[in-house]
């Protein structure tokens, strides 16, 4: 006989046992330590670093393995973490173009200064499953190579264009306070500072399909990539005590600078203009996809019609999160009965009512 | 009633009204906060602002007041917003009733409930009458709510209008212009189509002849109780990032047509267990043939009658499993 589901308590817990024993798996096979996790999942630990907006690299592995190997589990565990976290201050803006450069490459310029890295990516290998990886291999060591002339400086390739005023400049202004979504309710509009810091942690899955849709037409911005860059760059930090920058440490960033379609007007003579993405860690998908909606997102700034979801602030932003969204999909697993059996009510009452006209009409007749 | 278990005497606080002690129909628990965390789980700070959203929405009834939600470790959707309402408004001496569906056993609400325990140590309750704070999702409790209680809806969307236009910027014009002729046609199309308000629950309504504001989705029989309620009611949503409030005896109407007034859910048949009618039922299959009971969604209500001797066919049928073991 049912009463209410009662034993909730007792329940939770022992979904919580089978969770932890479903999570080790075999106990046969050696258990996965968070280290290994760090050192050779490095691109889901950065992923897990970007979305949760936190760069620790060890705390990102230990998500991945609770979560087991679920991204946005682990993006939520790292999130809930981080926002427990006192907030000591703002660190200062970071120099990409001091950035110690591991992989750059340009698709606007066949050489520039600096020249082409390839780094460590994906691009050209051909995509067949390797067998000889299930066994363990022996990797060879990688070849070094000193780098180019000028101590290896690697101006940003937006800056060889402002240099000659074909792209619009950078306008912000470094001084002024910077936006945080994540201590101020976002309200719209909203400025570039918080629409970017929104993009840098939405969801990888999301900002790809909406940087694609704008490349399909729905918001066309004719992008060429100035350059994606990776590599490590310092934090400073100014403790208010101390009035200088201290280093804090490095972290690795993936920039990319997407070159877009021009815009002039009476005063400016026809200028490229800017699509900018930024993201913890090694990711070029997200960081192009990144610049892709910001640029997309400038519609209104820069005087163009809005016609694609990727131009829609309002849109972008509230679904760009998917820790929020994840949240509110799966909640639709939780208890409405409450409201289920209001909708019945009505249901019930609303076909009534068609019956009992149908039965009145056939009397009548 | 529900007994806890009682981990950490030592860290027992002296909480509530003199005299709840010797009542053992009353069920009072203590457990020793997390270590680690700050009382009620967030930082004096953080809940220094959540409070300043609450007094700013405490001063523009069903007024939605923006406020910097934080990210919580339940997911957001499952109660984020009326969590942090409830952490910011508790204190050690306050006695907590969390339900979800009317149910205090429901998994969710005993979820939140074990976070309150862990992080606040604060003492529990399943008896609304007991309960200085009651945390709910989706339903108000059948026992009228007393002065000095704070009731915490759980929303999960805030902006009564965001069905009809999507869009924040718009929305906030339209109330900063108590401009609602949009809510008024689609209650009228409704009616036009289906011959019904087709709003069941997350009914809209008035308040203190202002904010047309959401009552978060309880179902609208329980529209009625928010209308001059002697209790304070708060509601947050998180991942919207809204706090809202009606303060206590305030006025709140459920929108309605002259020649269509407002009329609650009423049920044929009473509670299948404690006889009550006039109550909220939660109906309940019980074969593939049709069979069905119902029985009162506020388990606290229905428990309290029938340890009251109240008694409905269905409890004398069957082997009754509500006279539960205490754990």
């Amino acid at each position: 006989m049912y009463v209410a589901v009662k034993g909730g308590e007792a329940a939770i817990d022992n979904a919580h046992t089978l969770l932890a024993h479903d999570r080790r798996g075999d106990p046969s096979v050696a258990e996965i330590a968070p280290d290994q996790i760090a050192e050779q999942l490095t691109l889901a630990v950065d992923r897990v670093m970007a979305e949760g907006s936190l760069y620790d690299r060890d705390l990102a592995a230990l998500a991945i393995k609770q979560a087991r190997g679920d991204l946005i589990e682990a993006i939520f565990l790292v999130r809930a973490f981080r926002t427990t976290l006192a907030r000591f201050g703002y660190a200062e803006p970071v120099d990409t173009g001091a950035m110690h450069v591991r992989r750059r490459v340009s698709a606007t310029y066949k050489d520039l200064p600096g020249g082409q890295v390839l780094g460590p990516t994906f691009d050209y290998t051909h995509r067949l499953i390797d067998f000889a990886l299930a066994a363990g291999v022996e990797i060879a060591p990688p070849n070094e190579a000193e780098p180019d002339g000028d101590q290896g400086r690697m101006p940003r390739v937006t800056d060889i264009l402002s240099s000659e005023d074909l792209i619009e400049r950078d306008t912000a202004d470094d001084t002024a306070p910077v936006g945080d979504l994540t201590r101020d309710p976002l309200s719209f509009p909203a400025d570039r500072d918080l629409r970017l810091q929104a993009l840098s942690r939405g969801d990888e899955g999301f900002l790809l399909a909406l940087g694609y849709s704008t490349q399909r037409g729905y918001g066309r911005n004719h992008p060429f990539v100035g350059e994606v860059r990776l590599g490590e760059c310092e934090v400073d930090f100014v403790p208010e005590e101390l009035g200088f920058a201290v280093p804090l440490g490095t972290v690795t960033l993936t920039e990319c600078q997407m070159v877009n379609q021009f815009k002039g007007s009476s005063e400016i003579p026809p200028q490229f203009t800017r699509g900018y993405g930024l993201v913890f860690g090694q990711s070029e998908r997200k960081a192009m996809s990144m610049s892709l909606v910001d640029r997309a997102l400038r519609a209104g700034e820069l005087d163009e019609e809005r016609k694609g979801p990727a131009q829609d602030e309002e849109f972008v932003l509230s679904h760009a999160d998917n820790v929020q969204a994840t949240g509110f999909v799966e909640h639709l697993k939780l208890p409405h009965y409450v409201d289920f059996q209001a909708e019945l009510h009505l249901v019930r009452r609303m076909r009534e009512e068609i019956a009992e006209r149908a039965e009145n009409k056939a009397a009548a007749e | 009633m529900t007994t806890h278990a009682n981990p950490s005497p030592s860290s027992v606080i002296p909480r509530g009204p003199k005299g709840r002690e010797g009542d053992p129909s009353v069920t009072l628990m203590q457990a020793s906060p997390a270590s680690g965390y700050n009382f009620a789980y967030l930082d004096e700070q953080t809940k220094r602002m959540i409070r300043r959203a609450i007094l700013k929405a405490i001063a523009i009834p069903g007024y939605q007041v923006p406020f910097a939600s934080r990210e919580m470790p339940m997911p957001y959707g499952w109660g984020t917003g009326g969590v942090q309402v409830t952490a910011a408004v508790l204190g050690p001496a306050d006695v907590l009733k969390v339900i979800d569906q009317g149910s205090d056993d429901t998994t969710n609400a005993v979820s939140i409930r074990k976070f309150f325990q862990n992080t606040a140590g604060v003492a529990t309750t399943t008896a609304t009458r007991e309960a200085s704070v009651i945390q709910t999702r989706h339903r108000i409790p059948e026992e009228t709510l007393h002065a000095g209680q704070i009731l915490v809806y759980q929303v999960p969307i805030p902006e009564p209008l965001r069905f009809l236009e999507p869009r924040e910027t718009e929305t906030r014009k339209l109330h900063a212009l108590a401009e609602y002729g949009l809510m008024h046609v689609k209650l009228y199309e409704d009616i036009a189509k289906h011959g019904h308000i087709a709003k069941t629950y997350a009914y809209p309504v008035e308040v203190a002849g202002r904010y047309i504001m959401d009552p978060s989705p309880t179902p609208k029989f329980d529209n009625p109780k928010m209308h001059m309620s002697a209790a304070l009611q708060l509601f947050g949503a998180g991942r919207e990032k809204r706090i809202y409030a009606i303060p206590p005896h305030t006025q709140v109407r459920s929108l309605d047509f002259e020649d269509h007034p407002f009329r609650i859910q009423s049920f044929k048949e009473p509670c299948a267990l404690c006889a009550a009618s006039g109550v909220y039922l939660d109906e309940v299959v019980l074969d593939d043939r049709g069979g069905r009971m119902f029985v009162c969604s506020d388990t606290d209500f229905c428990e309290t009658r029938r340890a009251e001797g109240h008694r409905e066919a269905m409890l004398g049928a069957v082997p009754f499993a509500g006279e539960r073991v205490d754990a």
